[in-house]
């Protein structure tokens, strides 16, 4: 009969009972779901962006400084506080994370014993389950005061208010340095011993080593972390809502109210704005600039993850 | 050179000093990269502290068993005996909680499993699998708070569910669809080729295979990604608050009636933190407890399974 050879590596036969030919059908649906919500998403920010924008100007809303929509008589759509509010949280979080995470990521990869790294990766991926509301709990209860007593004592210190950028941003760090630890860390592990033992045996030091020899053929890996953790932190919502305040300002000291665009949308989504109202459509006026910086920094982190990769056997 | 070579007993040259100052140099970067993982844990430890001494004293049978109040004093235990309407609790929200994770728990099964069984065993490998497969990548890190807008905007209002149960459920389903997707198929590449083979060979078809074979083999892995995504989803807050959680509900919602409006542990703990009088943090706190040992309890119950199926235990 036919000499060809018969593939019997992905597949059993589909042309059996009706189930077979439906179940190929489903299980496609199911993946489909996916590829509908991004669809789904993009569509819904974007046709509630042109109605925003069909009242509000897009230059006015880029490159305004104020941000005041409920103003009765003149209001101000310039998104730049909100967010001038998400970037000093982000950069005050990555300040915390990016040592702390990869700090430890060296010292689990390159100096802990296993059985201290089996207790201690736990407790950390403990870190990044906790719900980010409690986050925003825990910056209220224990950092705000810590933060406000240290304001009366410390030189050049300012009293922080109640609500605060500060303490929001360090909690936003906490929350995101198990994932800089656990990606890089990753990265770290992969590379071969024989690299380590190669500068090892040209004399180098542990320090030597972890340094320059595993950071910097690892440094996709983590430069892919940071990334994905500052994307984490943009969006972070209910630790900044109730943490960092309700006051959309521009501002350089990190102990006075902000507000940040996450924050700004949990504000109108737990009041009444009415369907079609302004406030209503600039929720997704916002969600689509939340939405656009998140997407723009997820794909350079997958692209610099397989530009900068180092391939090793 | 300052100070004179030494020489070891081989006669090999060295300069002390050099050698002196790199294992300093070594012990304090060891130091450092210590003290940043121990940033981590004293973090993690602090928080738990923090929020189990605010909720000491405040965390009672009544506070699990009666609805909210407005009051602070309802929910203070030394009140107790006084009150003519009852102490307050966290009971609709807990109940709340419980129904949207059993219904999300059921879409996700169905579509998270579907998905991935068929991106594992149908797919063929070509453009649209590749691009359904850096989708689902690029879900994963999609603002939680945006997928609250895509419930908002597509189950509550144009498919006119309302701010209802089984909004909170599509919607925190479609949050943690990826993360479900991703491990599922972990679990289903796990299960050997050869087992798949055995079974086409008893003349099986791909369905009764992947139904009888594949499957059963690869449930408990499912199951603890499921789980584990499933405690996710229980601590989300911006979500479900963008979809419309009721701030404060006094009843319990019905599962009978999945269009009713309901409250969830986390969307009460945030209504609690945000109130300005010092006795509500109590309040929040003894309610994050509730919502942690939820947590915990549920990655208990993923841990056992993953070890009681796990081949190698």
């Amino acid at each position: 009969m036919s000499s060809e050879p018969i593939d019997l590596s992905r597949s059993g036969n589909d042309v059996g009972t009706i189930g077979d030919r439906v179940a190929r059908y489903v299980f496609f649906a199911c993946a489909f779901v996916t590829v509908a919500t991004t669809v789904a998403i993009i569509a819904v920010l974007v046709e509630g962006a042109i109605d925003f924008f069909s009242a509000v100007s897009i230059v006015e809303y880029l490159t305004g400084t104020n941000w005041s929509p409920r103003a009765a008589d003149d209001p101000s759509f310039g998104v730049l506080p909100l967010v001038w509010g998400t970037l000093m949280i982000t950069v005050g979080a990555a300040l915390i994370a990016v040592p702390v995470g990869t700090l430890t990521a060296i010292y689990l990869s390159e100096y802990a014993s296993p059985r201290v790294r089996s207790v201690v990766k736990p407790v950390l991926e403990i870190l990044a389950g906790i719900p980010t509301i409690v986050y925003g709990f825990f910056a209220i209860s224990f950092i705000t005061p810590i933060l406000q007593g240290l304001g009366g004592r410390v030189p050049l210190l300012p009293e922080p208010g109640t609500f605060n950028a500060a303490a929001a941003a360090i909690v936003v760090g906490i929350m995101i340095i198990p994932m800089v630890s656990s990606i890089s860390e990753d990265a770290m592990s992969s590379v071969p011993d024989s690299l380590r033992n190669a500068a090892y045996g040209l004399g180098a030091t542990k320090f030597e080593v972890s340094t320059q020899v595993v950071l910097p053929a690892s440094l996709s890996g983590i430069v892919a972390a940071y990334i994905l953790a500052v994307s984490r932190a943009i969006g972070e919502t209910m630790a900044v809502a109730l943490a960092a305040g309700a006051l959309p300002q521009l501002t350089r000291n990190p102990f006075e109210e902000i507000q940040t665009m996450t924050a700004y949308m949990v504000e109108i989504g737990t009041g009444d704005a009415s369907v079609g109202s302004i406030g209503y459509q600039s929720l997704f006026a916002i969600g689509l600039t939340l939405f656009v910086m998140t997407f723009l920094m997820n794909i350079f982190s997958m692209w610099v993850r397989s530009r900068y990769r180092e391939e090793y056997q | 050179m300052s100070t004179p070579p030494t020489t070891d007993d081989s006669g090999f040259e060295f300069d002390e000093s050099a050698v002196r100052r790199k294992r300093r140099l070594g012990k304090l970067f060891l130091g450092l990269c210590g003290t940043a993982t121990l940033v981590g844990i004293v973090a993690l430890v602090a928080l738990l502290v923090d929020v189990v001494v605010e909720a000491w004293g405040w965390l009672t049978w009544e506070f699990l068993t009666y609805p909210p109040s407005q009051i602070v004093e309802h929910y203070d235990p030394s009140n107790y005996g006084d009150l003519p309407t009852g102490p307050g609790g966290l009971y609709p929200a807990i109940v709340g909680s419980i129904y949207l994770i059993v219904l999300t728990a059921i879409f996700t099964l169905f579509l998270g499993v579907g998905a991935a069984i068929y991106l594992e065993e149908y797919a063929p490998d070509n453009r649209l699998t590749r691009f359904i497969e850096a989708n689902i990548t690029n879900l994963a890190g999609v603002p939680s708070i945006v997928y609250g807008l895509l419930g908002l905007a597509v189950f509550v209002r144009a498919l006119q569910t309302g701010a209802s149960l089984i909004a909170g459920a599509l919607t925190l389903t479609l949050l943690i669809l990826p993360i479900v997707i991703v491990q599922s198929q972990e679990s289903l590449r796990a299960v050997p080729d050869s087992m798949r083979q055995a079974s086409y060979g008893t003349g099986a078809t791909k369905w009764q295979t992947i139904r009888n074979v594949v499957l059963p083999e690869a449930v408990p892995g499912i199951m603890t990604g499921i789980i584990l995504s499933l405690s996710r989803a229980i601590g989300e807050t911006a979500p479900i608050l963008m979809v419309g959680a009721a701030t404060t509900m006094f009843t319990p919602p019905e599962l009978t009636d999945p269009t009713g409006p309901f409250s969830a542990m986390p969307m009460q703990i945030f209504e609690w933190a945000k109130l300005p009088d010092g006795d509500f943090q109590h309040v929040a706190a003894a309610g994050i407890v509730v919502l942690l040992t939820v947590l915990l309890l549920m990655n208990a119950v993923a841990i056992y399974i993953r070890n009681a199926y796990d081949p190698r235990g």
